[in-house]
């Protein structure tokens, strides 16, 4: 049995009415890679915000082994603490500056502020020795706004590592990374725990848990609810004790795929960076069919999702909704020409957040009759609609009349389903429908997307989950640069490589 | 055209320019520090007021020229200070605290003037700083007349062009700065304070800034009037910008607005017959909008400019 390094006994952390983290204990062993597994708003990030000092816990105590391997109390609510206590956190949203080197984003804080001189040889040799053992190969001298996605996160790690991390907390690691990185990432894990470091890494997603992981433990709403070692794990019972139930499984049937209802023929978007660039672009989707897009974020996703909503005009090319021409292309014409769309960022793209969830409902069609007559809004009748849509597409919250922005990310989704479907779009642009979403709202917006496409509405669905893409896709179409390929296989490896521009 | 050619050409022109970027250098710099650490800093102007009026009385009062320089910077820093309270830690909107510093910063100087000298027409006058005639260099052709006979202050702010370059780019310090400007989580996620790096930041700066006020009264002129700095704080802003945030571009850009002020006061004693001499006065302010708007197209924000931060939220 190895030593313990960390133990956490018994933490709880209530922010208002909701507790986020309730009574719970863990413990990490030495060279160990322990997940921690549960859904989004399971309290697995709180938990370890507590650890790293970023909140106070309202009641327990953490325990960390020094140097001797003697295990010692830490002073909590202390970043400063956990650092010197050997605990380095990679959190979920890089905490780089940009403006500097990896170099100097590494050393920032480890050297005494009022110096006059740095040593920044020494820093760099000691970095490169750490690179040389864990293969976290990253560019140090150039400013980190000019490295890769996969890069900034290596800087990351290497800046816990600079600090003599003992224990590593990697808060959903490969949430940015294409499946061929995140393999490369869990080796290099696999290097430094060899060397002794302890790794505890959060994710929802089961595979690369079952995959990579020495212990999983599960949290549920804010309690810890099972804890097992992988070997023994299988994914099913781990799914059952992440919701709490089943999960309910999509299912779908093959269905032949009918008229067209969206032709790009040679659409190019000039944007001000590669995220909001199209190069010459054909893509076709047809009735009775979900078409995936799959891509690693910033590929031009951001610019295909502005054009089939309207929001931006093509610099060439020209768009077909079903049979017509679109010539001006405006967010109004798409509406209108049959298009329903589910916008990335639904907070701010979405809603209306001061408005009400009965008006964010009939937004879109504000000159409709039954919303509105002789430029008067018909209160009535936009409230029982809202009543009637809140109902059937299980929108829950304060009530129709309340702020929309006081629901849930899973509820304001819900929202914004309810004013797509009711009617019966025949394009939808689902541009990243789950992010965020617990998985019962997850599976719930793939099963409204499949009875779409039963319906006869044809679907692009643009995400960066290729599970979901492999779900829910008829055909996959990779996005690379601005440019689109379509690949016949459903084969995640051949995918991935492709996202990542390494094969035809 | 000769006209225009003879004055670039001569002495008392270069002289001049130096002359009057000196206030902007120290007020570019300040701002720089400022902006670099993520707060814009529109107590700037009223900081000016506060530095020529601290600085002026003090040394009236016999503190001596550089206890006058001391007394200013420590009455910016001051100031700097309560825009650091209400913007870095309350998070309030630092355009609307800004502009509350430069009111009550210029109004509390006037008080203070009046309060202390109720019954005088004609200002008080000190001695101020004189020319530092450095032998044998200011015998030299033309850079002699130019550089090595201007006062201590103008040599002190060069000097600090060279100082905030350095501190900026080579320390430990300066890296945590220009982190803080761009992402605050950089720097509390490596354990160091964002709110004492902006706070000293702004103290720092705004210590800068009074140090240009206190120029005007101490080395310009040798008397406090009211009115006198005159929106060369709101310059320095514009002037910031201008230079990317870079200390040598700000020295720059702080002497070629000089250049265009002091050509345009030589213009209008050439030509104020043919053109009215407000023409002229607006030149600078023209130019460097001009200036401004082909500068700052590709301006690089510090990401984290007016973005406030609070602990634990994330």
């Amino acid at each position: 049995m190895p030593e313990q390094v960390l133990s956490l006994n018994g933490l709880s952390k209530r922010f208002g009415s909701v507790v986020a983290n309730d009574d719970v204990s863990l413990t990490l062993r030495r060279g160990e890679v322990l997940a921690l597994l549960g859904e989004n708003g399971a309290g697995k990030t709180t938990l370890m915000n507590m650890l790293f000092g970023h909140y106070l816990p309202d009641a327990g105590t953490i325990d960390v082994s020094d140097e001797a391997g003697r295990m010692r109390p830490l002073q909590l609510g202390h970043p400063q603490a956990a650092l010197a206590a050997g605990i380095g956190m990679v959190h979920q949203h890089f905490t780089l500056a940009e403006n500097i080197s990896a170099l100097d984003n590494i050393t920032l804080g480890s050297e005494p502020l009022l110096a006059l001189r740095r040593d920044r040889k020494a820093a760099r040799a000691k970095i490169e020795g750490i690179i040389e053992k864990s293969g976290l190969k990253a560019p140090l001298s150039i400013p980190v706004g000019r490295l890769s996605v996969g890069e900034r996160q290596r800087v990351e790690i290497l800046k816990a590592l600079y600090r003599d991390a003992r224990v590593l907390v990697l808060d959903e690691p490969t949430a940015v990374l294409t499946p061929q990185e995140a393999d490369t990432l869990f080796e290099n894990i696999k290097a430094m725990t060899n060397e002794g470091l302890s790794v505890i890494f959060i994710s929802h997603k089961l595979r690369e848990v079952l995959a990579f992981s020495d212990r999983i433990a599960v949290l549920r709403h804010g309690v810890k609810v099972g804890e097992l070692e992988t070997s023994a794990a299988d994914e099913k019972a781990i799914a059952r004790m992440m919701v709490g139930a089943e999960t309910p499984k999509v299912s779908r049937e093959r269905m032949a795929a009918g008229a067209p209802v969206m032709q790009l023929k040679g659409v190019s978007v000039v944007g001000r960076s590669k995220r909001d660039t199209l190069q010459c672009v054909d893509l076709e989707v047809r009735a009775h069919e979900i078409l995936g897009i799959a891509g690693i974020s910033g590929n031009g996703q951001n610019a295909l999702a502005q054009v089939i909503s309207g929001l931006a005009v093509p610099t060439a090319g020209a768009i077909h909704i079903v049979d017509s021409e679109i010539s001006k292309p405006t967010p109004q014409a798409m509406v209108s020409a049959g298009v329903g769309r589910i916008p990335e960022d639904r907070h701010r793209e979405g809603i209306v957040g001061a408005m009400t969830v009965a008006e964010n409902m009939v937004i879109e069609r504000l000159g409709d009759m039954q919303v509105q007559s002789r430029g008067l809004l018909r209160r009535d009748a936009i409230q029982s609609n809202a009543k009637k849509l809140a109902k059937e597409y299980d929108v829950r919250g304060p009530g129709v009349t309340a702020p929309s922005r006081l629901l849930s990310g899973g509820n304001i989704q819900k929202l914004i389903l309810a004013r797509v479907f009711e009617h019966a779009p025949k394009l939808i642009l689902a541009n990243q429908p789950t992010r965020g979403l617990d998985m019962g709202a997850a599976a719930e917006v793939g099963r409204r997307l499949l009875e779409a496409r039963e319906r006869g509405a044809g679907v692009v669905l643009i995400s960066e989950d290729l599970d979901e893409i492999l779900g829910l896709a008829d055909r996959i179409v990779v996005i690379r640069d601005g440019q689109l390929t379509e690949t016949e296989s459903h084969d995640r490896e051949r995918i991935g490589l492709m996202m990542a521009g390494e094969a035809a | 055209m000769m006209d225009i050619l003879n004055i670039l050409l001569s002495e008392s022109f270069w002289a001049a320019s130096l002359r009057i970027a000196t206030p902007l250098i120290f007020g570019v710099l300040g701002a720089l520090i400022c902006e670099r650490a993520g707060v814009l800093n529109l107590g700037i102007e009223g900081i000016f007021v506060v530095g020529a009026m601290c600085g002026w009385m003090a040394v009236w009062l016999g503190a001596g020229l550089w206890g006058g320089v001391l007394i200013a910077a420590l009455a910016g820093g001051f100031f700097g200070l309560l825009h650091a309270i209400l913007t870095v830690p309350l998070g309030l909107s630092q355009h609307v605290s800004g502009l509350g510093i430069t009111l009550f910063a210029t109004s509390v100087s006037y008080f203070s003037y009046r309060t202390a000298l109720p019954n005088v027409s004609s200002p008080p006058r000190i001695t101020p700083f004189q020319p530092l005639d450095l032998p044998i260099l200011s015998d030299l052709p033309f850079l002699g007349s130019v550089l090595f006979q201007q006062t201590a202050l103008t040599w002190l702010a060069l000097l600090m062009v060279g100082v905030v370059w350095y501190v900026m780019n080579r320390t430990a310090l300066g890296v945590a700065i220009q982190a803080v400007g761009d992402n605050p989580d950089s720097v509390d996620a490596q354990g160091l304070s964002v709110y004492a790096l902006r706070m000293g930041a702004i103290v720092a700066g705004s210590a800068l800034m009074a140090l240009g006020g206190a120029f005007l009264t101490m080395s310009a002129f040798d008397a406090f009037f009211f009115g006198m700095v005159n929106g060369r704080g709101w310059v320095c802003i514009a002037l910031v910008i201008f230079a990317s945030w870079r200390p040598g571009k700000a020295l720059f850009g702080a002497l070629l607005f000089g250049a265009f002020d002091a050509l345009q006061v030589r213009l209008q004693t050439e030509m104020g017959a043919l053109v009215p001499g407000q023409v002229f006065l607006m030149a600078p302010y023209i130019l460097s909008i001009i200036a401004l708007v082909i500068a700052a197209r590709s301006a690089d924000y510090p990401r984290a400019l007016l973005t406030p931060w609070f602990k634990g939220q994330r």
